[in-house]
């Protein structure tokens, strides 16, 4: 399989605590990946070393078979603004600005002109069915559709790869269900490929599959070894 | 789940036959098993019995004779009754994952529990994704939906539990290993 983002022993503590004990991972793309684990396990760790916001102690990381993790800050800097959306928990919407202005900001910063960045974030507003709070600040709207309004925001770059660190982790049901349904459709049909940090396994079902983190280790087969099938047991005890 | 309450509730927009409602079974619970004709009649029969539906004038339309069934008032009153009922919460929930795990422990010791645990959370999950897929395809039933939800809140708390149980192992072997 052709991976376009990979780590391999990938190592990285803080102090003296250890957060990954050398860690293989690898991505095809277009696949949308839920990396789970629980709390304290090195989930987050992984993906941020992924994204090159994190520099491993060890190992490495590669996109599109390109060393990333040793180059500069400002080189991951520019990568993270080109080739990469990000969306956290709590969306980090800028709040004095409307949410056409947030979407809008990161074709700003890359230097697209206002009209067309502002249609561009209009645009985007519509996929994710909150076009009508175009003119609405982060205040005026609910978690979920400030959610929405961030991963709009995320992937208006059109990015090759988008880091979703607990997308849904400040949200109820039916409003973490709006914002994955929309995330990993809108992100399939332009092919992108999502990392997704979750400890919610119903939120991991979004993904085509699914990478946990265990005390700083994965778990199962090596993902190196290729995507898993859809060979799981057909019928389950425990299913109605 | 009582069956005969379920046709109850179908025949409240208006007397159906037992074909129908069969039909109509099938469509509204599409996540339970399909209905047999013969479950319907005999079911029919009982509710007719305890006078909770009517059986109208049997009639033909160019096949065999068809017979209809109505709501009775008596009906309408038993199917309140039913709805107004809490479903009692189980007491005791089998768990053959618990047992499958205290068999793995003794036969082969917590290094085989945890494989099997890891298995079967991989096998959860997967069933997980069709049932997210079910529900989030464009223009899935609300029936179909609640039925997924319903599945897929239960697969989640056999998650919780599993996650549980793996941190649990080491303790569970030293104590019901010798």
């Amino acid at each position: 399989m052709n991976h376009q983002i990979t780590a391999r022993g990938v190592v990285k503590s803080y102090g003296n605590s250890p957060a990954l004990r050398g860690v293989d991972f690898a991505a095809a793309r277009g696949e949308v990946v839920a990396i789970t684990g629980p709390s304290g396990s090195g989930k987050s760790t992984l993906l941020h070393c992924l994204a090159g916001i994190v520099r491993p102690d060890a190992g490495s990381v590669h996109l599109d078979g390109q060393r990333i993790d040793d180059t500069s800050e400002a080189h991951r800097s520019r990568l993270r603004r080109s080739r990469f959306g990000v969306l956290f928990q709590f969306g980090h919407l800028v709040p004095e600005l409307t949410a056409a202005e947030n979407v809008a900001m990161p074709l700003l910063l890359a230097g697209v002109r206002r009209r067309e960045a502002v249609t561009a974030a209009r645009n985007w507003l519509e996929r994710f069915d909150v076009a009508d709070l175009a003119g609405k600040r982060p205040g005026e709207v609910s978690g979920g559709q400030a959610q929405r309004v961030a991963a709009a925001r995320a992937l208006v770059t059109e990015p090759e790869v988008l880091f979703a660190d607990e997308p849904t982790g400040a949200l109820d049901t039916l409003a973490s269900e709006q914002v994955m349904t929309q995330l990993t459709r809108v992100a399939r049909s332009a092919a992108t490929t999502v990392l997704l940090v979750t400890h919610d396994a119903r939120t991991a079902a979004y993904a085509d599959r699914e990478v946990v983190v265990r005390d700083g280790t994965v778990q199962g087969p090596p993902p190196l070894a290729g995507t898993p099938g859809p060979g799981a047991p057909a019928a389950l005890r425990s299913t109605p | 789940m009582s069956l005969g309450h379920v046709l109850l509730g179908l025949l409240v927009p208006g007397e159906r036959h037992g074909y129908e409602l069969k039909r109509h079974y099938d469509a509204r619970f599409p996540a339970a098993r399909p209905l047999a004709s013969a479950q319907v009649y005999a079911t029919l029969a009982r509710l007719a019995r305890d006078g909770f539906v009517q059986q109208q004038e049997p009639e033909r339309v160019g096949g065999p004779d068809r017979t209809a069934y109505a709501l009775t008032a008596e009906g309408r009153a038993e199917l309140q009754r039913w709805l107004e009922e809490v479903e009692p919460p189980s007491p005791f929930v089998a768990n053959p994952l618990a047992v499958k795990v205290t068999v793995a422990v003794l036969i082969a010791g917590g290094d085989a529990a945890r494989d099997y645990l890891h298995r079967q959370r991989a096998a959860h999950l997967e069933r997980m994704r069709v049932y997210t897929r079910t529900k989030t395809a464009p223009g899935a039933a609300l029936t179909e939906v609640l039925a997924a939800d319903y599945a897929l809140e239960h697969l989640n708390a056999d998650l919780h539990w599993i996650d549980t149980a793996l941190a649990r192992v080491a303790a569970l072997t030293e104590e019901i290993t010798p």
